[in-house]
């Protein structure tokens, strides 16, 4: 690919400047604070090429709030631009790019690290396990994550953002209508993002499957586990049908393939029914641990045992088989026969049943609880409805013939919203909030965390309560304008203040970050809000150790950590300590994952000497780690003793 | 990993440690995940397999002869690994080193006729642009070739491996999960026989 050098620096549009002088600013400040501090050697060996679960469960969260950040500043661009109509705050090309990205970044580079942090710090710990099975490749999926993200993310600076929509439709990204290097950045960031996906899958399952501590069969298992071990199956499989999709289309815009193209005989439709089979099942990826954490924070905070639990069970395995079976209404307008929509219909609308289940099971637990309104509590709460609405209308689009009328318009955006802000959104808040003091030693302050919450739901509706009419009143997605005449203005103005509500209760939380590890007070226990029911809040200290147990539990029931205080048996007595055994860290995946970032750069602008030389230099750390045989080391029994005097205290 | 001390002496040697039966656990549990990828493949390759546009057909280039001997090729070579994981279990490192070199170079004949054969069509001007089909078919056997290619190297590195530390828990389980890698790749090239060759030839 021929560009000139201001076709490869992105220039000439002011918001972009800016987005370029604060990143080089930030990056500088950044540089220079490690520098002065002497942090770098620390930031290596302790974090980067750290293994312990618990760190890379932190890092993957941090990276996560940096993408809510960058993609809810897309959303208010989207916002912006649409609150008055002939609004010229962006251009048509600039506004499709910054709805792709949104897209792409809140979906697959903030919903899925921010929970797979909290499943990497969490799981291990409610298992009774000291680590993960392979804590390696944990670092490893880590980093390609990581690497994918940066990748996706300097798009918009170094050669120009995706703009063919998150879903990426042929033959719109093929290059005859979108050419650049725009389309390359969404499939090889995504593709590199996405193996790192499918090994956190693969690694959990089998952690869930075969490191519990003694006596937790699968159905004394938290139902935070659970749906945790079901979205890894439903990672395992969906995963690699993007993998496949992604790099198909990939040879259709690098290699000369045919395959979705209009020429040739291909068929863009193929691309539209693979993307889908990922697709569902991927909503219910981000959707089921957004289940799983609100599980746990209600049934802590109504200090009950959650209601039916082998129903909650059923129903997210039911879920799970339905999400592979309902891809087609995505397209239910796109030239399927009458058969096949009525399937699909029907399929749909089934999995409203074991989501219904579970509504009643959350209902139920806190029925006749005594429930103490924590932050965490709340965002649980106002889950419960506001998920109700979302489900509702989804259902409503799920008949197919109604959607002919709900097709790419407001109404599926505000539906698809309410769904993954309330569902997954409401719960990664929740559940940071909630685990906060397991990860830092300290509580997030209630009160300024209750402010935040109160102004991000009342924002979350009067952004996209609007929606829905405007979606009825005929508002297509994707416009960047609209005319006065076409009378959606009042209502598209409500809509924007909801956004720019949530932008400032996503500063009030930051904000709340910063105010707690100034002033909270540090906790003193494992158990810091007292009613801790399962294994993550039987560690001695509040930050468990990087063994996390000196000695493993042993679980008899449901909700063991709750039966243990119950019975008056403390963990912490039992001091028949033996060596424990840990594996070392290591730094060829950050390495691995540099050259596969630096080798899918080089496709993007089709340079494939870079290509080549990165694959290179991929396999040759592939081949150092077959030859390592770092077993890793043991924890003597006098380091934790030590470890252990300093909890207690 | 945490509990390298959890060692049954009684079981085969790969299964003997945690990591081992770890590590076995985690690669069928790719499998799965492969299994995902290529019924992906093949349900594209379906979904595109009359889409020749102004290309010749399958029938029109098929040549039934060379198909059969990287069959043979590729059949034997399970057949040889097997053998491998046989004389592994009888404590015999030569014996696994032998049988895998000769799965290796049955396994590189495979990949040298299927080099063959695509030169023989982009000769015959058919390439990955000739038309959706086409396309399909040098992604769906590509891949497969590649998954061959790279577990010949792979299998090179854990021979060094096991030349110089012999048969251990470890060395023991790395060699076990390449062969069910193998014996997965072939299972996958039955279905590329039926469903692409055969099923190819006839139409």
């Amino acid at each position: 690919m021929d560009l000139k050098w201001n076709e490869f620096i992105i220039t000439g549009d002011p918001l972009i400047l800016g987005a370029q002088i604060s990143i080089l600013l930030g990056g500088i400040a950044v540089v220079a604070a490690l520098t002065y501090f002497k942090k770098w050697s620390w930031l290596w060996k302790e974090w980067l090429t750290s293994v312990d679960h618990k760190k890379l469960g932190i890092m993957y969260i941090l990276s996560a709030l940096l993408m809510l950040f960058r993609g809810g500043i897309d959303g208010l661009m989207i916002r912006t631009q649409l609150a008055k109509p002939g609004m010229e705050f962006l251009d048509p090309q600039h506004y499709n790019e910054v709805f792709s990205t949104h897209g792409v970044i809140m979906i697959l580079f903030m919903a899925m690290p921010f929970l797979i942090g909290l499943i990497n710090y969490i799981v291990p710990l409610q298992i009774g396990a000291r680590d993960v099975a392979f804590p390696y490749l944990n670092n490893l999926s880590f980093w390609t994550f990581f690497v994918g993200m940066a990748l996706f993310n300097i798009s918009f600076i170094i050669g120009g953002s995706p703009d063919a929509g998150w879903t990426g439709y042929t033959p719109l990204a093929t290059n005859e209508f979108s050419p650049g290097p725009g389309q390359n950045y969404y499939l090889l960031a995504i593709q590199i993002a996405g193996i790192g996906t499918l090994m956190t899958g693969i690694n959990f399952f089998v952690t869930i499957l075969k490191m519990r501590t003694k006596g937790m069969t699968l159905m004394k298992m938290s139902m935070f586990t659970w749906t945790s071990l079901i979205t890894m199956l439903i990672i395992i499989f969906a995963f690699p049908v993007l993998t496949v999709a992604l790099a198909m289309q990939t040879f259709d815009r690098l290699f000369g393939s045919v395959l979705f193209t209009l020429q040739g005989d291909g068929n863009p439709m193929l691309w539209v029914n693979l993307f889908w089979v990922w697709g569902h099942p991927e909503v219910y990826i981000v959707i089921l641990p957004a289940f799983g954490i609100f599980s746990e924070i209600i049934s802590t905070f109504a200090r009950k045992q959650l209601f039916a639990y082998k129903a909650m069970v059923v129903s997210i395995v039911t879920i799970s088989v339905l999400s592979f079976l309902v891809w087609v209404h995505h397209f239910f307008t796109m030239g399927n026969s009458a058969e096949a929509n009525s399937f699909f219909s029907i399929t749909t609308m089934a999995i409203s049943i074991p989501t219904g289940v579970k509504i009643f099971n959350w209902l139920f637990t806190m029925y006749r609880g005594r429930i103490t309104f924590t932050t965490p509590m709340l965002w649980s709460l106002a889950f419960i409805p506001n998920f109700v609405i979302g489900g509702v209308t989804g259902v409503m689009l799920a008949m197919a013939a109604a959607d002919y009328q709900y097709h790419n318009t407001y109404f599926l955006v505000s539906h698809f919203h309410y769904v993954l802000i309330s569902g997954t959104v409401f719960a990664c808040f929740a559940g940071l909030i909630y685990w906060y003091p397991k990860m830092f030693g300290h509580k997030l302050n209630e009160k300024i965390g209750k402010w935040a919450f109160w102004i991000f739901v009342i924002g979350f509706n009067v952004c996209f309560f609007p929606q829905y009419f405007l979606g009825l009143d005929g508002m297509p997605r994707r416009i960047s304008t609209y005319l006065p005449e076409d009378g959606w203005t009042g209502l598209n103005m409500i809509s924007t203040i909801g956004a720019f509500m949530m932008g400032l209760a996503f500063l009030i939380f930051v904000y709340n970050i910063y105010y707690s590890w100034r002033y909270s007070p540090r906790e003193k226990t494992g158990d810091a809000w007292g009613l801790g029911r399962n294994l993550e809040w039987a560690t001695t200290s509040s930050i468990p150790p990087h063994y996390n147990f000196a000695v493993l539990p042993e679980v008899t029931g449901l909700d063991p950590y709750w039966d243990m205080k119950e019975k008056g048996l403390d963990q912490q007595k039992n001091t028949d300590y033996k060596p424990i055994h840990m594996p070392s860290n290591s730094s060829t995946p950050a390495i691995m994952s540099a050259l596969m970032g630096m080798a899918a750069f080089g496709l993007v602008f089709q340079w494939y000497w870079v290509g080549i030389v990165g694959a290179v230099g991929i396999f040759i750390t592939m081949i150092v780690r077959s030859f390592d045989y770092n077993d890793g080391y043991y924890v003597s029994v006098e380091e934790i003793k030590e470890t252990e005097a300093k909890a207690n205290k | 990993m945490a509990h390298d001390h959890n060692v049954n002496p009684n079981a085969p040697l790969e299964y003997q440690s945690e990591a081992g039966r770890l590590n076995i656990t985690g690669f069928w549990t790719f499998l799965g995940a492969e299994i995902a990828l290529f019924s992906t493949l093949f349900a594209s390759y379906f979904a595109l397999q009359s889409r020749v546009g102004d290309g010749p057909t399958s029938i029109e280039m098929f040549e039934a002869g060379l198909v059969m001997i990287m069959t043979m090729l590729l059949l034997t070579s399970s057949f040889t690994c097997g053998l491998a994981i046989h004389e592994m279990r009888a404590n015999n490192v030569k014996g696994v080193i032998g049988w895998m070199i000769i799965t290796l170079i049955l396994g590189a004949g495979f990949i040298g006729y299927e080099l063959y054969e695509f030169v023989h069509y982009v000769h015959e001007g058919v390439t990955l642009g000739t038309s959706a089909h086409w396309s399909m078919f040098f992604i769906l056997l590509g891949t497969h070739g590649l998954h061959v290619s790279i577990g010949i190297g792979w299998i090179i590195l854990l021979l060094i491996q096991l030349a110089r530390r012999g048969l251990t828990p470890k060395t023991a389980s790395k060699v076990f999960i390449s062969s069910l890698y193998w014996h997965f790749l072939d299972v996958v090239w039955i279905f590329i026989f039926t469903c692409v060759y055969l099923m190819g030839m006839v139409n």
